[in-house]
């Protein structure tokens, strides 16, 4: 006899999920029309942190918005200062000394290690991992230590000037670095074996938020997501910028495009980006950080306080603010998330008449809806952690 | 470089017509497009010369400055060249609209829903054009330069939302527990 299954409702819920959900870490809503558990369709709302990024910086001198990209992508702010101070220097048509350069190249890559141990310990953490959440929040601890120790702050760190540094390594910072990567490289020992070959960690990972080759280069999507459906793209190897190409590091690339897939491409960056410090530490040359340019560079306090000339140079330089050539540029830098890119127009002024970022984490969430239609709702969170949005950078 | 000059050579053989103006800029590739036909130019970019990946779409607003007003730009990027290319379309204020670039890209998408909200140009033909980082009774377009920095929006009531599921017994129970509190007073 053929036992009677009792017909099921099947009626499309709607719910919306966020603006404060407890396991997105960033405010956003999604708007969800479900069958059961499974997500048919996702409708993302952005725009809650939204604060008039660009506005603002219209208002601000070329050196005022420096501190504003700090508060973009608050866990890699170093790369988003080293980004805007290239696109400046390229409308200037300025090159900073050897020395400047590699010092960025080594915050860039600082800000990328923090950067990915936090999407990587956050989306660890909040599956369930809690452990290996803490050991990559231990190790994003130390990159903390030595940022603070170079630059006075933990986050919002304004470290980059147009032209130049803010001052110069101090003298202990290979030793802090040598030592905290020894120890960084044995916490992230511990988490590969706690996490990469976890049973219950893979089986919420793979095979879920699956986006393809093709469709992932059609919604734009860069960075980690990208390379890991397969597109060999890095802005550091496509278009090299500062001294990446004098540098030896490979670019991991994924070939499913899945959560898991997106995670072991983080965890491999980690590895290069270490990597690319050490290399960098080494080849360290001698000089001075700044640009030879009076137009663009600050005096010495000596002069400031002993000269006229100095002082009103100093007074010019504060109020009205460098004078960047009438013109407009575009430059990208890779990322945390993907390719940060800076569109700026000058009029010749003191101050930006457009400055326009390449949110890469604002582009991706345009691609969340495809990335999860077809499966269930607790797969929004893994997916959502490994795209690593923050709001800051997304709404702006 | 002889190399720039070889790639926007082979735009131009392209697009022909379609150029308003080339330019080096910095470096940079720039090529002025034509508003009419955007979508063709493009989709003969995209397929005939690899330009595969569109990495941005912004606007800039040459209030007082320029005549047509608006410029919409876009930065595309060809993965197998490993080149980057600028167009700048101008769009004048009478008629803010272009073509939309959601049946080439579906990236496109966001990015220029975030031009419509912020600047109030149309793309003809996007699937669904609203606002996306500020709220729909937001008035105005705030990076238009003609839009006060210090302006105040009017305070919007309370959006009700059809089907909202409402647990009245929780506050049922805050009810009941208020009424023994002021019995017991």
């Amino acid at each position: 006899m053929k036992a009677e299954i009792p017909e099921l409702p099947t009626e499309v819920m709607e719910l919306q999920m966020g603006p404060s959900h407890p396991a997105t870490h960033g405010t956003i809503k999604f708007n969800l029309k479900l069958e059961g558990e499974k997500v048919l369709d996702c409708d993302v709302e952005v725009g809650f942190l939204h604060r008039g990024f660009d506005k603002s910086c219209e208002q601000a001198t070329w050196t005022q918005v420096i501190p504003y990209t700090d508060r973009l992508n608050y866990a890699s702010s170093l790369i988003n200062n080293v980004g805007y101070a290239l696109a400046v220097e390229k409308l200037i048509g300025a090159e900073t000394p050897p020395r400047c350069q590699y010092i960025r190249v080594i915050i860039s890559e600082l800000a990328r290690l923090f950067d990915h141990l936090t999407c990587c310990g956050m989306a660890a953490s909040e599956l369930g991992a809690i452990t290996a959440g803490f050991y990559m929040i231990e190790a994003r601890e130390l990159i903390t230590r030595i940022i603070e120790n170079l630059t006075g702050a933990r986050l919002t760190v304004t470290y980059v000037r147009i032209g130049g540094l803010k001052h110069d390594l101090p003298h202990d910072f290979a030793e802090k670095v040598t030592s905290a990567f020894t120890t960084i490289r044995k916490l992230l020992g511990d988490c590969d074996r706690l996490l990469s070959r976890n049973r219950i960690f893979l089986d919420r990972l793979s095979n879920v938020g699956v986006i393809s080759r093709e469709t992932a280069l059609n919604y734009s999507l860069t960075g980690p997501i990208l390379r890991a459906s397969g597109v060999d793209y890095d802005v550091r190897k496509a278009f090299p910028y500062l001294v990446y190409d004098q540098l030896d590091f490979e670019v991991p690339l994924g070939s499913r495009g899945d959560n898991y897939d997106r995670f072991l491409c983080r965890m491999r960056e980690i590895d290069q980006s270490m990597k690319i410090v050490e290399q960098a530490l080494a080849q360290l040359p001698v000089g001075p950080v700044w640009i030879d340019d009076p137009r663009f560079v600050l005096p010495e306090k000596e002069k400031v306080y002993g000269s006229i000339e100095g002082l009103m140079h100093h007074f010019k330089i504060i109020m009205e603010g460098i004078q960047v050539p009438a013109g407009e540029t575009y430059f990208a830098v890779e990322g945390g998330n993907g390719e940060l890119g800076f569109y700026i127009v000058s009029d010749g002024g003191g101050k930006p008449y457009r400055l326009r970022v390449r949110p890469p984490c604002f582009i991706a969430m345009g691609a969340f809806h495809e990335m999860i239609k077809g499966y269930m709702v607790a797969d929004i969170i893994p997916t959502f952690g490994m795209i690593n949005m923050i709001g800051g950078e997304c709404d702006r | 470089m002889p190399e720039t000059s070889s790639q926007l050579a082979n735009i131009h053989e392209k697009l022909g017509a379609k150029i308003l103006q080339s330019m080096d800029a910095q470096g940079d590739n720039v090529v002025m497009l034509d508003r009419s036909g955007l979508r063709e130019s493009f989709r003969r970019l995209k397929d005939e010369l690899s330009f595969d990946l569109l990495s941005d779409i912004t606007a800039v607003d040459y209030w007082q400055k320029q005549d047509p007003r608006f410029e919409v730009v876009y930065q595309i990027v060809s993965l197998k060249s490993r080149q980057r290319l600028r167009l700048r379309v101008a769009v004048p204020e009478n008629d803010a609209a272009v073509d939309s670039l959601t049946p080439l890209w579906r990236g496109a998408n966001f990015l220029e829903r975030e031009v419509w909200d912020l600047y109030g140009i149309r793309f003809t033909d996007h699937p669904d054009l609203r606002r996306i980082l500020l709220y729909d009774e937001f008035h105005g377009h705030p990076l238009r330069k003609d839009y006060p920095v210090n302006l105040c929006q009017p305070r919007v009531p309370e959006r009700h939302v059809d089907g909202t599921f409402v647990d009245e017994r929780s506050r049922n129970k805050l009810l009941r527990l208020q009424k023994t509190l002021s019995s017991k007073s």
